[in-house]
């Protein structure tokens, strides 16, 4: 069954312990006011809660939020976890401070966008219309 | 919509229900038939709706309510429990920020749990169109306490007493004097009264104000104030035969306490509705509402398919000139789409 008709949801997760959710914050804002429906579910989500989320949710996005240098190890476990449980058609968006040779290995796992700062949220917005046409 | 699937979400399969919520929310074919092939399973759930002002901490007290279910007496399976939380949906962008889901942190992880956020997508009321239909199918898929929790609302957002069967209003400490107490809407929809954060400032006011305003409402169940001197009656015990009064709970979300408290209560309507015949009749009302919803929109869709744009856009024409009522001409129109 598709998700075709309707909104698109997108899930805003701080995965991992850090406290710094300001970014988040800007850019569910920002989705908001393209229209989006932005399920914010706040700080130190570990990879079951967020799969649990967007399950529950039906989300056609996650966007995860990592600024503690801990991605290579949230974010795998986040896709096979969305995969085990039959959510493999979710985008996945990655937001934070991410070193390039990270980048092309994540895109490989899976990731579909990844923003570092300053990145216009204009950008997010279009890439993840883009992403669940 | 194949069997399978319809077995699926009666068995409670995650992927499935999840799915058939947003065909439910999207009004779509699908949808529709999900809902027709899961009606017969429908009207086992006790729904309750909890609704009260922006900030008193309805999300905090919804999640402590699905925790204090989850735990409940030893050797009782606990009940299954589903969360409907609505949000508003911006009416300059048609987005929304659903946020309850950050005070329902402490469900993750318990499988007889399943959130959902909805944004009400234009509607007034406290509710959006669909969320009686994502109700149903939760009752479906076997759950037997279904918390619908309402937009923040303010004095008239009181549809939801129409879909739940038990409607807890939350107030906070320093909302207003005695005179708001007594004013009609959102207080005469509730089965039970909660004042949260009653370790605040001024909750025993709101606490007194909320009592007093129950007994001008109920003066012979409660107490008889004869000539200064209180009389006080017990109402537990025929609380059947006198009606329901509600009860007003102070409790603290943050911490747990009172929650107790408000469990036992909502058990206690659960009951008494049952053994009133009053969850009869408002089952049989909720019905006859739903009915009369679908064929207003059912009858409108026919009209708009059978009356020419032209003919509309004249008549408003006419309405907009003075030429012609309004009354006149929704005669006009009806008459001219041949019903």
């Amino acid at each position: 069954m598709g998700k075709s008709q309707g909104k698109i949801r997108v899930l805003i997760a701080k995965a991992g312990l850090d406290g710094h959710d300001r970014g988040a914050k800007v850019v569910a804002r920002a989705l908001r006011d393209a229209g989006m429906e932005v399920i914010y579910t706040g700080l130190r989500q570990t990879p079951e809660m967020i799969t649990e989320a967007a399950l529950q949710e039906d989300v056609h996005v996650v966007g995860l939020s990592i600024l503690s240098g801990a991605h290579m190890t949230l974010v795998p476990k986040v896709l096979k976890m969305l995969n085990e449980q039959g959510l493999d058609d979710i985008k996945l968006f990655l937001g934070g401070i991410i070193p390039d040779e990270d980048k092309t290995k994540l895109r490989k796992l899976g990731v579909d966008g990844i923003y570092g700062p300053g990145t216009s949220t204009q950008t997010i917005i279009e890439d993840i219309q883009q992403a669940c046409q | 919509m194949s069997v399978t699937h319809t077995k699926a979400i009666l068995n409670g399969e995650r992927l499935a229900l999840t799915r058939a919520l947003t065909q439910v929310e999207n009004n779509t074919a699908e949808g529709l038939e999900i809902l027709e092939a899961l009606f017969p399973h429908t009207g086992k759930a006790h729904l309750i709706g909890v609704t009260g002002a922006p900030g008193t901490g309805k999300s905090t007290l919804v999640n402590q309510l699905a925790l204090a279910f989850r735990q409940m007496a030893d050797g009782i399976t606990p009940p299954k429990v589903a969360i409907v939380a609505v949000d508003p949906t911006s009416p300059f962008s048609g987005g929304a920020l659903l946020g309850d889901r950050v005070r329902m942190q402490d469900l993750a992880g318990d499988p007889g749990i399943f959130i959902r956020s909805m944004a009400s997508r234009g509607s007034l009321g406290g509710l959006a169109a669909a969320t009686a239909g994502l109700v149903q199918v939760f009752d479906a898929a076997g759950f037997e306490i279904i918390i619908i929790e309402t937009v923040g609302a303010g004095q008239a957002e009181v549809n939801i007493a129409r879909l739940a069967h038990t409607t807890i209003v939350i107030e906070a400490p320093g909302l207003g004097d005695e005179i708001q107490t007594i004013k009609a809407g959102i207080l005469e929809i509730a089965d039970i009264l909660v004042v949260n954060k009653s370790d605040k400032p001024g909750a025993e006011n709101t606490l007194r104000g909320l009592r007093n305003m129950l007994s001008l409402a109920h003066p012979e169940e409660n107490s008889i104030n004869h000539h200064g001197e209180i009389m006080e009656f017990n109402t537990e015990t025929d609380q059947a035969e006198n009606g329901w009064i509600p009860p007003v709970l102070p409790t603290i979300a943050t911490s747990g306490e009172g929650i107790p408290e408000l469990v036992n209560k909502l058990i206690a309507h659960n009951d008494y509705l049952k053994s009133s015949g009053i969850w009869r009749e408002r089952e049989e009302k909720r019905l006859k509402n739903q009915l009369e919803t679908l064929l207003g929109a059912a009858l409108r869709s026919r009209w708009e398919k059978r009356i020419s744009p032209d003919i509309y856009q004249a008549a408003l024409t006419q309405v907009i000139k003075r030429e012609l009522s309004p009354w006149r001409a929704v005669e006009e129109l009806i008459q001219g789409a041949g019903l």
